[in-house]
């Protein structure tokens, strides 16, 4: 009932006793439940951040969408502009090579014209002159020539 | 529920209860059976905690686990409400040895005053006191232990200087410091010493209570006299062990929430 060295034993106990529960009990328990606390707050914000990902994913995704459908259109539009700028040219082309065809056979025709003008000019040149000697080995005045040639001349 | 050994009238019974089983004399008493009782109890908490260290599962903790988990929860929840964060590594698991260790010695308490005293009887044991917490020396080592800790966290904390300032300055300034010494000096010794009279008291007066209840039918021959006493016995022991029930749970708890809380005012840095 009074105090006496089971005081001492009790302490030693005691403090024995601390350390066991430490080692055995507090320490590894505690160890456990910070890890599966840590553990529980580590999947959450890897949730949360999944999701905010998750988010901006599909974001990101219906901005390429857009984005692709927008140059797809403005492809279409350039392809399409582009196609009437190649008819517009071709149609051009084919134009002034027409023309151009046009001219050169007119110009062609011309120079037949000129070159059959020409031949023609010079066989009545021919043939006046034939005329003329024919004229002439009957009888021959200056003053007929005269007028015969200007005559002919006059007349082609 | 009287025993043989304790036919010498009411006075023998009870001073036959409380006698320790004890070697050696004076201050070297050793007393056995507070000491075989409370290592046997303390080996129950190492074992039973090995058991569920040996077991541990994060994912799905099972019924055990899931106990202990509850208990150094709430122990932990007690020491973050009077420390803070910054609590030494040494009281967690003070507090959980103060908890379960005072509790199940008190528990001893509640088994049946006599069924252990009389099988160590029956053995060849005279004298067995089977509750730990009912002699002075074990709730005492436990004080003696806080206070300790409280000095030496008083000290880490204060400093020397601040420390021994704490002494000289504390109730009423600088002008009355021989009065503020000993006003100090019992306010610090009274920590521990109600600490472990309170624990003591209350055990030994519930012990006390449980022999008084037991002396009713005590050396009682068949009569009809025990046709009253006996159901009389019965009902206030039922009573009697279901209010101490709270009791003993209430006094482990006490004990553990003023160690935090002598522990934490250690490390208050007030400006008195």
């Amino acid at each position: 009932m009074s105090i006496s060295i089971t005081l001492l034993a009790q302490l030693i106990a005691f403090v024995l006793m601390i350390w066991l529960v430490n080692k055995y009990l507090w320490a590894p328990l505690s160890a456990l439940m910070e890890a599966r606390r840590k553990k529980i707050a580590d999947g959450l914000s890897a949730s949360e951040r999944g999701k905010h990902e998750l988010k901006l994913a599909q974001e990101r995704s219906t901005e390429l969408l857009r984005e692709a459908k927008d140059k797809a259109n403005d492809i279409i539009a350039q392809a399409n502009s582009r196609s009437n700028q190649i008819l517009e040219e071709a149609r051009n082309n084919a134009k002034t090579e027409a023309e151009r065809i046009v001219a050169q056979a007119n110009a062609e025709i011309d120079r037949e014209v000129n070159r059959a003008k020409e031949e023609l000019r010079a066989q009545v040149a021919d043939v006046a002159a034939t005329g003329a000697e024919r004229i002439l080995k009957r009888e021959v005045t200056d003053k007929d020539h005269e007028s015969a040639i200007s005559d002919l001349i006059a007349r082609i | 529920m009287a025993t043989e050994n304790a036919g010498g009238g009411p006075v023998e019974y009870i001073q036959h209860h409380l006698t320790n089983l004890s070697v050696g004399e004076g201050f070297w008493t050793l007393n056995i059976d507070t000491l075989f009782f409370s290592i046997l109890l303390g080996a129950l908490i190492v074992f039973v905690a090995m058991r569920i260290g040996r077991g541990l599962r994060a994912e799905t903790p099972n019924g055990l686990q899931n106990a202990a988990e509850g208990i150094l929860e709430f122990v932990d929840e007690q020491i973050r409400d009077s420390f803070g964060s910054r609590a030494p590594k040494i009281i967690a698991p003070l507090a959980l040895t103060i908890l379960l260790w005072v509790w199940l010695m008190n528990f001893m308490d509640l088994i049946p005053v006599d069924l252990l005293p009389a099988i160590a009887s029956g053995l060849g044991v005279e004298y067995l006191k089977v509750v730990p917490t009912t002699d002075l020396n074990t709730t005492l080592a436990m004080a003696l232990f806080v206070f300790i800790l409280t000095i030496y966290y008083s000290i880490k904390v204060k400093g020397l200087g601040g420390y021994i300032k704490m002494f000289l300055f504390h109730p009423f300034g600088k002008f009355l410091i021989p009065i503020n010494i000993v006003m100090t000096a019992i306010d610090e010794l009274a920590k521990p010493i109600s600490l472990a009279l309170r624990l003591f008291g209350n055990m030994f007066a519930g012990e006390l209570v449980f022999l008084l209840i037991a002396l009713l039918t005590l050396g009682a021959t068949i009569s009809a006299s025990l046709l009253i006493w006996f159901p009389l016995q019965v009902v206030l022991d039922m009573a009697w062990i279901a209010f101490h029930i709270l009791v003993i749970t209430l006094q482990a708890f006490i004990f553990m929430v003023l160690t935090i809380v002598y522990i934490g005012m250690a490390h208050t840095l007030d400006d008195h």
